[in-house]
């Protein structure tokens, strides 16, 4: 199976091993015709609109903003509702550097962000703590933190990347299973498991 | 100078005077308050430029520039203390607003307590982080202060070290938040906020009462991990900063570097370096105005100003290879040379921008929404631009002339023609039409060299491996937000021994709450657009 988007023929992707590896556990874990139907046509239409939340700490999100902007212009795509509150939004953008301070409020963000969720590392800085990593207070990586479903690299990275990113999770949306949780929910479940929230004391 | 030379030796005789770069101040603790009120009544130093905290190993300290807002000259005075168990310094809060938020800072990163400063909490780490970073006995083990996912607790009262007759202190509790008071939590994921800042915002109805700012959202640790690094790799730092004067940050850590190096940078680096400050500058504005409006509620004002943001995006791309985070300025001169088209490309955009100024006019300068909302919205004077160290267009709309490329011009600046946009309103509208009118006289400074860079090196010869003699060196440029400040302090060697960097919008965020005291809770948004912190560029 063929997964691609609209806007770019399937060859012209660099990963399509993985999201092959996804098809394959999708097709071991068969459903019933009327299941995977309805699978299919939701998940088409939460891939074609899925809604980022304006989080930015830093650079990346300057370019978050030219992303919106006439040039690269992202309604083309229905990324262009940008939300304000987690409530309503389907992703998130990890913009920018994440900080010890920033860290147990990443984290509510995430709690927040009504399921099914989604988490897009920007930037060198999200990914690994980027040109300050060996600083005593940058977090080595968003992904300490949540987990991250879709990496783009860049210091920053160009808006183009970043639509790159946005349609890779779109089609990562496309090979899941919205009843069931083939292929992400478990995965984020044990994450969870595995980094377990320290004591609230509000 | 003289003068203060000779009246500060008879009055002070503990004080070590010598003659540096600037003249320098040597006073123990105990004499510092007296001193710091003898310079700014009788001397006219009415504006701490920098505060600067040290640590020499055996000593730490406070290093002090101040300025002569008339004469624009600057001294220098140290103050340290010996005792690292329990430093104690006398705070200058009461003669400068400014020094409220630098000391806290000071006492974040070294542990060095201000008698007499209302507030001594932590403002950039938790409250529960262990140890002062900064400190070169600093425990750097990640076990120490492992990433905490547990929210920290927030402080209605902080500690404030009273000293009640010579020699006598007092810890005493000081109320922020009264238990009756309506406290809003603003931040630190925002959209107005431009950035994580956090405010803890009191209100009386729709009134702001008071603001308490957290700040260390996006602290990074830039010094620190210069202290680490050799000068040549400290230099990309200074781009994530205000990535939005990427240019003029690195421009200013280059001079500083060439300075104590007595490095002779070539014509041509010099031209095309004040090229990039002013296409920087453009840019910058151009980002600041659409993004204030659009927190205004014109999203078509930041439409229109990314339009135009994007042609000068796409001239230093071409030269650079990047669109933002250039790495473009090297110690000695610049990295590459220009591109073949860069000459035809500012030509072009010296046409459209006038256009499109006049254009943003027509759309929201003269729009009545726009004057209701932004006339007389946080006024600023021109004494408490210069108590609170506003520098920038948010300095000159309320009347103070404060243009580093003015009044110590760097580079070129001196020979070219240009205005310094001043205004007198000090409110949010004001702020908002210096950035345009600097924008104009950007356009001019390019307009006069575009046609004139000169053929030649684009870099000096610099050693290979860069070091820097015992010393220190403080270099100020005029930065989009105001007065960005460089200070290095070496011991020898070719990594220095401490690296500030002298922010803008960490002043502009320290008056925020003197801004919008008896401002609507809507207004603080206004307030918060014009001033245009980049929070990164405030935590560093």
């Amino acid at each position: 199976m063929e997964v691609t988007t609209k806007s770019m023929p399937y060859g012209d992707w660099k990963d399509n091993e993985y999201i092959e590896g996804m098809v394959n556990e999708l097709k071991a874990n068969g459903v019933n015709v009327v299941v995977g139907s309805l699978d299919k046509l939701i998940n088409w239409g939460r891939s074609n609109s899925i809604w980022p939340l304006t989080f930015a700490t830093s650079c990346c999100g300057i370019e978050f903003i030219s992303l919106g902007a006439a040039r690269y212009d992202m309604a083309r795509f229905g990324w262009e509702v940008a939300r304000s509150s987690p409530r309503q939004a389907d992703f998130m953008m990890v913009a920018g550097t994440i900080v010890h301070r920033m860290a147990p409020v990443v984290r509510r963000l995430y709690d927040q962000l009504a399921e099914p969720k989604y988490v897009i590392a920007t930037g060198g800085c999200a990914i690994s703590g980027g040109p300050f990593r060996h600083s005593y207070h940058v977090v080595k990586g968003v992904g300490e933190i949540i987990p991250v479903d879709v990496y783009c690299p860049g210091c920053p990275p160009r808006p183009e990347a970043m639509i790159y990113a946005i349609m890779q999770l779109s089609r990562k949306i496309k090979v899941e299973r919205f009843f069931g949780g083939v292929n992400r929910q478990e995965k984020q479940q044990d994450f969870l498991k595995n980094h377990p929230l320290d004591k609230m004391t509000d | 100078m003289a003068n203060l030379q000779a009246i500060v030796a008879e009055k002070f005789p503990e004080a070590e005077i010598v003659n540096g770069e600037t003249l320098e101040l040597n006073v123990p603790d105990a004499k510092w308050h007296s001193l710091a009120t003898m310079l700014k009544d009788e001397f006219g130093f009415d504006n701490l430029t920098a505060l600067i905290g040290m640590d020499w190993g055996d000593l730490l300290g406070v290093v002090y520039y101040l300025t002569n807002t008339s004469t624009w000259e600057m001294v220098r005075v140290k103050v340290t203390t010996a005792d690292r168990v329990k430093p104690m310094l006398h705070s200058i809060t009461d003669l400068y607003a400014v020094a409220g938020i630098y000391e806290r800072e000071v006492y974040d990163f070294y542990g060095i307590i201000f008698i007499n400063h209302p507030d001594m909490r932590r403002l950039f780490l938790r409250n529960d982080w262990v140890g002062f970073p900064f400190r070169k006995d600093y425990d750097a083990n990640p076990e120490v202060n492992p990433v905490r996912l547990d929210h920290e607790k927030v402080d209605d009262v902080t500690v404030s070290y009273v000293e009640t007759a010579p020699g006598k202190i007092e810890k005493r509790k000081v109320e922020i938040f009264s238990p009756e008071q309506f406290v809003v939590n603003i931040g630190p994921q925002h959209p107005a906020t431009h950035g994580v800042l956090r405010l803890r915002t009191a209100v009386d109805g729709e009134t702001i009462t008071k603001i308490d700012l957290y700040l260390g959202y996006i602290h990074r640790g830039i010094e620190k991990l210069c202290e680490g690094l050799t000068y040549p790799q400290t230099l990309h730092f200074t781009d994530r900063l205000d990535y939005l004067s990427a240019m003029i940050n690195r421009h200013a850590l280059c001079l500083c570097v060439e300075k104590a190096m007595n490095i002779e940078v070539p014509r041509r680096a010099q031209v095309i370096r004040v090229m990039m400050d002013e296409l920087m500058r453009i840019s910058s504005h151009l980002l600041a105005i659409g993004t204030f409006c659009m927190d205004l509620g014109a999203t078509t004002m930041l439409f229109y100003p990314l339009r135009e943001r994007e042609t000068i995006l796409d001239i230093l791309e071409r030269t650079t290879g990047a669109r933002m985070t250039f790495n473009y300025n090297c110690i000695g001169g610049v990295i590459a040379d220009l591109d073949p088209n860069f000459q035809t490309d500012v030509k072009k955009l010296l046409e459209i921008m006038p256009k499109a100024i006049k254009e943003y006019n027509k759309v929201f300068t003269g729009n009545v929404i726009a004057h209701n909302r932004m006339d007389g919205v946080g006024v600023l004077s021109d004494p408490d631009a210069k108590d609170y160290n506003c520098t920038g267009p948010t300095g000159r709309a309320s009347g103070w002339a404060c243009d580093i490329r003015k009044r110590h011009p760097y580079g070129i600046y001196s020979e070219l023609q240009f205005e310094e946009v001043v205004r007198h309103e000090g409110d949010s509208m004001a702020r908002f039409k210096a950035r345009i009118s600097e924008m104009e006289q950007s356009c001019r400074i390019l307009a006069q060299l575009v046609d004139q860079i000169p053929e030649g090196d684009i870099c000096a010869k610099v050693p290979k491996i860069i070091k820097l003699p015992e010393g220190h060196w403080f270099q100020q440029v005029e930065a989009c937000r105001g007065a960005f400040g460089v200070y290095i302090e070496s011991a020898g060697g070719n990594q220095p021994l401490r690296v500030k960097f002298n922010s803008p919008g960490f002043c502009l965020a320290g008056a925020v709450d003197h801004l919008t005291r008896g401002e609507k809770i809507a207004d603080l948004i206004t307030i918060g657009g014009s001033l245009d912190y980049v929070v990164p560029d405030i935590d560093r």
